[in-house]
């Protein structure tokens, strides 16, 4: 879906980023992690152009971003910022019409749309539509722009630190939003972060950038087993390596028959998780319910072996 | 312990604001003249009191007003009740004026003349700050702010048409000279909002220039800063030679009314003072959008024309607008300047008056200048309420 061919950009001598090739596939979320200063949201703004690649090109969709006015390309890919970056002299509504009033739509699809959006952000359209962005807490602004990146329903998605400002609880509440809503529009997602965890929760592919190189780009598992450098290692944090791995896959396809005393655990809870419970509960096994059904039950000490690295 | 209950309950009884001017309404009722008699225009004046001033039953009915106005704006009484009493004692002040005046001019004398006292000026001025400070804790809208202007400018309007005040002084320099009033009235009027004008035509564009080249920023900002320190007199004089010169050496310049005196040189001037505060609040307006709001309209796939139109211009209105209302205001004041280098408005009567040494004449010219610009100050802090959709935080 998108592809970077070899793209760097300088700035006077100092590259920002430097002979970057990656490929983001359809429907998937590829999450750039790196330190300030790494290139990862050069790297992202030059795929709808705010940035101009100084060498290489980027594809989307098989065609070169540049064959079309930035105004155009831009109206076809989602942006949503850190602090969200609404437009404070006009309501909720207009906001998030924006993209969709640029492309000419008529006034009742796009009403029709903005409450559509309003809603699947559990935001109620009745409530918020003539709200002004300065009327809105933190979350409800950060919604607000992520709807607003979605409106004219966008095959791509780019979004930079979109959950930087938020606190943990609903920082948390906003992956979740966003990993359904990407599951039900299969877009394409390039999403630009700090934070290593936030990546390996919400990454189909993670991407390290280093110092404007990209020194790792993998699925989650890769990343965690094999760090490539020390500045992955560093990343990923030395002491939680076990965890990491542990929290990218559920307990489901670890399910052993047998019985398990206490409370049954549902299956699509992670083995980090699992564990965590296992050790406080102080059960050697855990019954697993899937369905408010048991159906069998997952042991610590399996838990364990999924948690050693490679020898 | 009983100190501060005291202090309390004697909080809760008076209104400061409200009694220092209630003092001021008392005592240009009891201490000065209401009315000022003259034989002749130039002539010294002799006050009259009230109770000189007023016939009949008169003088006890403008002192139970006042009276009751006095107790009124002491009192904690809420806004409307004290907008209520405000407004009844500038009526009322009107009518004792009007009354006065036709009471103490001597039948038949054409030359005698009769003004407002300092009484009159002291109540007006006390009676006028009641009359804001209640509209103001009012909270009124800016719709409604512009409604009590419209009320205020028909009163007048109604004194003025009812013939109440025709015996004052003021009105009787108006009666004698009606059509030139009128004319450098509308002279006054063009002048101050078609400078005004061409300021923004010129300032707003030149403003958004400037704001992507620093160096020519501080160069033009500077320039301007200088222009502005200019005494407005030396300005208006300075322009004379060069205009002069043009007008008389430039092909088709005369035509247009390019002279060392006239319009020309007042409205090259007043457009001059007004580029610097348009450029500046354009400039500082157009700074107050965040990088973040102007990367949004980029990263939405707005032209650079759409970026401006539907953001930044929206964004920065309010300043841009605060700035107008400066320069609209300064404008109605300079254009007096204006009659002194053959440009017309209202500075004819003032410096006539002036050269006259009669004061009607000079009041003919200012009273309505002031309320120029009164009238304009309150339709641009309207606006600039009504633009500012998003509030700051």
């Amino acid at each position: 879906m998108i592809d970077f061919d070899s793209v760097s950009r300088l700035y006077g001598d100092r590259p920002a980023v430097a002979d970057v090739s990656l490929r983001v596939g359809t429907g998937e979320i590829a999450v750039i992690v790196g330190t300030s200063g790494s290139g990862k949201t050069t790297l992202l703004r030059m795929v709808n152009r705010l940035v101009e690649p100084s060498s290489g090109r980027i594809l989307i969709g098989g065609r070169d971003n540049r064959t079309l006015p930035a105004h155009a390309l831009r109206r076809g890919i989602g942006y949503a910022i850190q602090g969200h970056g609404l437009f404070p002299h006009r309501t909720v509504a207009e906001n998030i019409a924006t993209v969709p009033s640029l492309l000419g739509w008529d006034a009742k699809r796009i009403s029709a749309r903005v409450d559509e959006l309003l809603s699947l952000f559990h935001l109620d359209p009745a409530l918020f539509r003539d709200r002004m962005p300065h009327q809105l807490s933190g979350g409800q602004q950060q919604r607000i722009g992520v709807a607003r990146a979605l409106a004219a329903e966008p095959p791509v998605l780019l979004m930079d630190e979109p959950f930087g400002a938020l606190d943990p609880i609903i920082r948390e509440k906003a992956q979740e939003d966003l990993l359904a809503i990407q599951k039900a529009y299969g877009t394409t997602i390039i999403l630009v972060t700090h934070d290593m965890d936030e990546a390996l929760h919400l990454g189909t592919r993670i991407g390290v950038m280093d110092a404007g190189r990209l020194v790792q780009y993998d699925v989650p598992h890769a990343i965690v087993a094999a760090p490539a450098t020390d500045f992955v290692r560093s990343l990923l944090g030395a002491g939680d390596r076990a965890f990491h791995l542990l929290s990218l896959s559920t307990v489901e396809e670890m399910i052993e028959s047998g019985e398990a005393p206490g409370a049954a655990i549902p299956a699509d809870m992670s083995m980090r998780a699992a564990l965590s419970e296992s050790l406080w509960s102080r059960r050697e096994a855990l019954p697993v319910a899937k369905d408010g059904r048991v159906i069998g039950r997952v042991t610590r000490a399996a838990l364990e072996r999924r948690g050693a690295g490679p020898q | 312990m009983a100190e501060p209950a005291f202090a309390a309950s004697r909080r809760a009884l008076i209104d400061p604001l409200g009694a220092t001017l209630a003092a001021i309404v008392a005592i240009a009722f009891l201490f000065q003249p209401l009315m000022l008699l003259r034989p002749n225009r130039i002539a010294p004046a002799q006050g009259a009191f009230a109770w000189e001033a007023l016939p009949g039953l008169q003088p006890m009915a403008c002192g139970i007003i006042t009276a009751l106005v006095v107790l009124i704006l002491i009192s904690r009484a809420d806004a409307r009740l004290r907008l209520a009493a405000a407004v009844a004692g500038l009526v009322g002040l009107g009518l004792a004026v009007g009354s006065g005046a036709s009471h103490l001019l001597p039948p038949g004398s054409a030359y005698a003349r009769v003004a407002p006292g300092a009484g009159a000026w002291l109540a007006l001025f006390a009676l006028s700050l009641a009359t804001g400070d209640a509209l103001v804790r009012l909270r009124l809208s800016p719709s409604g702010r512009i409604a009590a202007l419209v009320v205020a400018a028909g009163v007048l309007a109604g004194f003025l048409a009812s013939g109440l005040w025709s015996d004052l002084s003021v009105l009787r320099e108006y009666a004698s000279r009606s059509d030139a009033f009128l004319r450098e009235l509308w002279v006054h009027a063009g002048l101050s909002v078609f400078s005004l004008l061409a300021a923004v035509v010129v300032g707003v564009p030149l403003a958004m220039l400037l704001r992507r080249v620093a160096t020519l920023r501080r160069a033009a900002l500077a320039a301007l800063n200088v222009l502005q320190t200019i005494p407005s007199m030396a300005l208006f004089g300075l322009l004379i030679a060069p205009l002069a010169w043009i007008g008389a050496h430039v092909p088709g310049a005369a035509a247009l009314g390019i002279a060392g005196i006239g319009v020309a040189p007042a409205f090259i001037a007043l457009f001059a003072y007004s580029l610097l505060p348009i450029v500046g609040s354009t400039i500082a307006g157009f700074e107050a959008v965040s990088e973040r709001t102007r990367e949004a309209a980029d990263a939405m796939g707005m032209t650079a024309w759409q970026k401006l139109l539907r953001v930044e211009l929206p964004l920065a209105l309010p300043v841009i607008l605060t700035g107008v209302r400066i320069v609209l205001v300064q404008n109605i004041g300079l254009s007096v300047i204006a009659g002194l280098v053959g440009g017309g408005g209202l500075g004819v009567f003032v410096f006539q008056g002036i050269s006259q040494t009669a004061t009607d004449l000079v009041l003919l010219g200012a009273l309505p200048t002031v309320a120029m610009a009164f009238a304009a100050g309150i339709v641009f802090d309207a606006l600039i309420d009504l633009s500012r959709r998003q509030e700051t935080r």
